[in-house]
C-alpha cells in the first residue's frame, strides 16, 4: 500500500493582472484622462478640455441611465428614450423663457429658481409621459425584443412630430441665464460655469442613484430584479408595479438631462433627442446593459475621449466614439461592467 | 416555369397573385401605360424600393434582426457608381465597377458590424448600426472633397441610358405606341429588369435550406443552435448578402437619378420609410416587399398633396391644419407604423394569405 501522495497546495498568488481586473474600468478615466495630457502637453486646455468632457459626460450619464435599467430590469429596449430627452429639453426650456425676468436678473437665486422650476417642469412633463409611453407602447409588446424595436421607434417618431406640430419646425435659440453665463479662471484655463453645475449635478445623480440602489429596500428588489425577475417574483414582489417605477423615473431622468443638454448647446430641435440616442446608445453598450456603474464609466469615457480628439483632430472625433466602442466590446464583449444573469 | 422562377414560393391566394400580377404588369409596362416623366419616376422608385425593401425583410422578416445601417449599405452602392462613374469616365464599365464594389464593400462592412456585435446578442446589432449610420451619414457630408458633402455628386451615366439618345428610327419612326424610343426608357428597363433580377435572386435565397435555416433562427435561435446550426455564422451570412443587395439597389438608384446626395440615399427619413414598407407589406414574406414599397410610394407621392388639401379644408379650426399638412406626414405614418405592429404584424400579404 501505497502512502498517499504528499498533500501539498499551494496558494498561487492571482496575478496582476487578475487582481486589477475588476477595478479596470473604473481606472480606465484617470487613464484616460492621462493620456489626454500627454497627448495635449498643455496643462490650461487639458484642464479645460477635461471639465468640458466631465460635463458633457455627465449629461450623457444623466439621460442614459434610465435606459440600461429599464434594460436591467424588463428586458425591455426602448429606441424611443430620445423623445424624453427632447420633450425635456422643450418644456424645460418653455418654462425658462416664459420666466424670463427671474433669468435675466443678474440675481444668483432668482436665476437658480428660474432654472429648477423648469428642470421640475421638464421632469414632471416626462414622467407623466414616461408612464404614458410604458402604457400604451411598451406594455403590449412585453417579452417581444423586434417589436419593441420597432415600435418603440414609431413612438419616437411620433413625439418627435408632436414636438413639430406643438413648438414649429426650427431651431430654437436662447440665452443660458446670468448666473450660470462666463467662465472662471483656474490655473490659468478657462472654465465655463455651466460645465461646473453640469459636473456638480452628474455626480449629485449618480450619488442618489446608487445610494437608492444599495441603501434603500426599493433599490434592493431593483437589483435582485435585474439579476433574477421571476424569483422576486416569487417572493411575492409586483415587479411590474416597480418596472413602471423604474420606467418613469428613467424618463424623469432622461429629462432632465435633455434641460441640461439643452442648456449646454443653448439651442433645441426636434430631433436632438434622436442625435442624443445614439451617445446614449455607445455609452450603454459599453458599459453593460442593466449596469449603472458601467455606464457611468461609458459615459465619462465617450465625453472626455470626444473632447480630447476633437481639440487633437476634429475630424476623428465623430469615429472616436465609434471607435472606442469597437476596442471595448472586444476587450469585454458584453460591455466593461456585464450583468449576471441569472437566467 | 412560374414556379421554378418563383422558387416554389407561390403567392398562394388569389387575391395576392392578381395583386402582384396588377403590379408586375403595370410596372413591366409603366412607360406606355403610364407616359409622363412623373409617373414613369414613380415606376422606376417602386422598383428599387422593392429590391431595397425585400433585401431588409430578408434580415427582419427572415432573421429577426433589426438593422438601422440599411440605408447606409443602400448609400454605399449609390455613391459607389457615382464616384467610378465620375473618375473613370461614363460607361458601362464604370457603372459595373461601382457597383461591384459598392457591393463588396458593404458586405465587408456588414462582416465586420456583425461580427462584433451578433455574436453577443441580437439586440447589440440594433443599436450598433444605428449608432455606425449616423457616424457614416456624418462623415460622408463632412468628406465634401471626395463626396460633394451636402450637396451631393451629380454624374453622367452612359450615353445610351440619357434623353438624348434616340434609336428605332428606321423601324418604328423613333415612337413605339405613341411613346419616344429614347435612353429614358432603356434607363427604366436598365432599373426594372436589374430589380427584378435581384428580387427573384433574393426569393430564390429565402426558400433555400439557408432561408429556411434562418427562419428557424428566428423563431428560436437557442433550439436552432442545440440542433447543431452556427446561429452566428448564419446571422452574420445574412446580414452580408442583405447589405450587398442593398447597395446594388443604391447602384441601380443611382444610375437612374444620376445623382446621389446625403438626403436621398442616407437620410433616417429613408431607414423610417423603409421600416414602413417591411411592416405594411408583411415581415417575412418578399411578396410583402412589392405590396410595400408599392403602396408606400404611392401614397408618399400622391397623398400628400391630399393631406395638403385636407388641411386647408380645416384652416380655421386650431391645430387640426398644423396636424394636417403635409410636412406632418410622417406623424400620420409613425401612428400607423405602430398600429400595424400592433394589429397586423403579418401585414397585408399575411391578411390576404389567411384568408383562403
Amino acid at each position: 500500500m501505497s502512502a498517499a501522495p504528499e498533500h501539498a497546495p499551494t496558494m498561487a498568488q492571482a496575478t496582476l493582472a487578475d487582481r486589477i481586473g475588476p477595478y479596470m474600468p473604473v481606472l480606465l478615466v484617470p487613464l484616460l484622462a492621462l493620456a489626454g495630457f500627454l497627448a495635449i502637453m498643455n496643462p490650461a486646455s487639458w484642464l479645460t478640455l477635461t471639465v468640458s468632457g466631465l460635463a458633457m459626460g455627465m449629461m450623457i450619464f444623466i439621460m442614459a441611465s434610465g435606459l440600461t435599467l429599464v434594460f436591467g430590469l424588463m428586458d425591455v429596449i426602448n429606441f424611443g428614450h430620445g423623445a424624453f430627452v427632447s420633450v425635456g429639453a422643450f418644456v424645460g426650456i418653455t418654462v425658462l423663457m416664459a420666466l424670463g425676468q427671474m433669468t435675466a436678473a443678474p440675481s444668483l437665486l432668482l436665476n437658480l429658481g428660474a432654472v429648477l422650476l423648469a428642470v421640475i417642469g421638464a421632469i414632471l412633463a416626462t414622467g407623466a409621459m414616461g408612464w404614458a409611453f410604458e402604457k400604451v407602447i411598451v406594455a403590449p409588446v412585453y417579452g417581444h425584443h423586434l417589436k419593441q424595436i420597432l415600435v418603440t421607434m414609431g413612438g419616437l417618431i411620433v413625439v418627435e412630430q408632436l414636438i413639430i406640430v406643438l413648438w414649429g419646425p426650427e431651431e430654437i435659440y436662447f440665452n443660458r441665464p446670468e448666473a450660470l453665463k462666463g467662465a472662471v479662471t483656474f490655473a490659468g484655463a478657462a472654465i465655463e460655469k455651466y460645465r461646473l453645475v453640469a459636473v456638480a449635478v452628474g455626480l449629485a445623480v449618480f450619488a442618489a442613484m446608487r445610494w437608492v440602489l444599495r441603501r434603500t429596500k426599493i433599490g434592493l428588489i431593483v437589483r435582485a430584479g435585474v439579476e433574477n425577475g421571476e424569483m422576486v417574483e416569487a417572493l411575492g414582489y409586483r415587479l411590474k408595479l416597480v418596472f413602471v417605477g423604474v420606467f418613469i423615473a428613467g424618463s424623469a431622468l432622461a429629462g432632465l438631462g435633455g434641460v441640461m443638454w439643452a442648456l449646454y448647446q443653448e439651442v433645441i430641435t426636434a430631433h436632438m433627442g434622436n442625435h442624443a440616442m445614439i451617445l446614449i446608445f455607445i455609452v450603454v453598450i459599453i458599459g453593460g446593459l442593466g449596469s449603472v456603474e458601467g455606464c457611468f464609466i461609458g459615459a465619462l469615457l465617450v465625453g472626455l475621449l470626444q473632447n480630447y480628439i476633437a481639440f487633437i483632430e476634429p475630424k476623428a472625433a465623430l469615429i472616436s466614439n465609434i471607435a472606442l466602442m469597437v476596442t471595448i466590446l472586444m476587450w469585454r464583449p458584453m460591455g466593461m461592467i456585464p450583468v449576471v444573469k441569472a437566467k | 416555369m412560374i414556379r421554378s422562377l418563383l422558387s416554389g414560393d407561390m403567392p398562394r391566394s388569389l387575391p395576392l397573385a392578381l395583386i402582384l400580377g396588377g403590379i408586375l404588369a403595370c410596372l413591366a409596362l409603366a412607360p406606355f401605360l403610364f407616359p409622363g416623366v412623373r409617373t414613369v419616376d414613380t415606376a422606376a422608385r417602386i422598383c428599387i424600393f422593392i429590391v431595397l425593401v425585400a433585401s431588409y425583410d430578408l434580415l427582419l422578416g427572415y432573421g429577426g434582426i433589426v438593422s438601422f445601417a440599411h440605408t447606409m449599405f443602400f448609400g454605399i452602392g449609390a455613391y459607389g457608381v457615382a464616384l467610378t462613374s465620375i473618375h473613370l469616365g461614363r460607361g458601362f464599365d464604370a457603372i459595373a465597377i461601382g457597383a461591384l464594389a459598392g457591393a463588396g464593400f458593404a458586405a465587408a462592412l456588414a462582416l465586420l458590424i456583425g461580427l462584433f456585435s451578433l455574436r453577443v446578442r441580437a439586440i447589440f446589432f440594433a443599436m450598433i448600426t444605428l449608432a455606425v449610420a449616423s457616424a457614416v451619414a456624418v462623415l460622408v457630408s463632412q468628406l465634401s472633397g471626395l463626396t460633394g458633402g451636402e450637396d451631393g455628386l451629380t454624374f453622367k451615366t452612359p450615353r445610351e441610358l440619357g434623353p438624348a439618345f434616340k434609336f428605332g428610327k428606321e423601324t418604328f419612326g423613333g415612337v413605339l405606341f405613341g411613346v419616344k424610343l429614347n435612353g429614358k426608357l432603356l434607363a427604366y428597363y436598365f432599373v426594372f429588369i436589374g430589380a427584378l433580377v435581384l428580387f427573384l435572386t433574393l426569393l430564390r435565397v429565402v426558400n433555400s435550406p439557408f432561408g429556411r435555416v434562418l427562419q428557424a433562427i428566428r423563431e428560436n435561435d437557442f433550439r436552432a443552435e442545440s440542433i447543431g446550426y452556427r446561429v452566428v455564422y448564419y446571422r452574420v451570412a445574412a446580414t452580408c448578402l442583405s447589405a450587398s443587395v442593398a447597395a446594388l439597389a443604391g447602384s441601380l438608384y443611382a444610375v437612374w437619378l444620376r445623382y446621389v446626395g446625403p438626403d436621398t440615399v442616407l437620410s433616417m427619413e429613408l431607414m423610417i420609410d423603409i421600416l414602413l414598407m417591411v411592416v405594411i407589406g408583411g415581415m417575412g414574406t418578399l411578396y410583402g416587399a412589392i405590396i410595400g414599397a408599392t403602396l408606400f410610394v404611392l401614397a408618399q407621392n400622391y397623398l400628400q398633396n391630399l393631406m395638403g388639401a385636407a388641411s386647408e379644408l380645416v384652416q380655421d379650426l386650431p391645430l387640426l391644419p398644423e396636424l394636417l399638412s403635409a410636412d406632418r406626414w410622417l406623424l400620420w405614418l409613425g401612428v400607423l407604423f405602430i398600429l400595424s405592429v400592433y394589429f397586423f404584424p403579418t401585414g397585408v400579404v399575411g391578411r390576404l394569405r389567411e384568408k383562403r
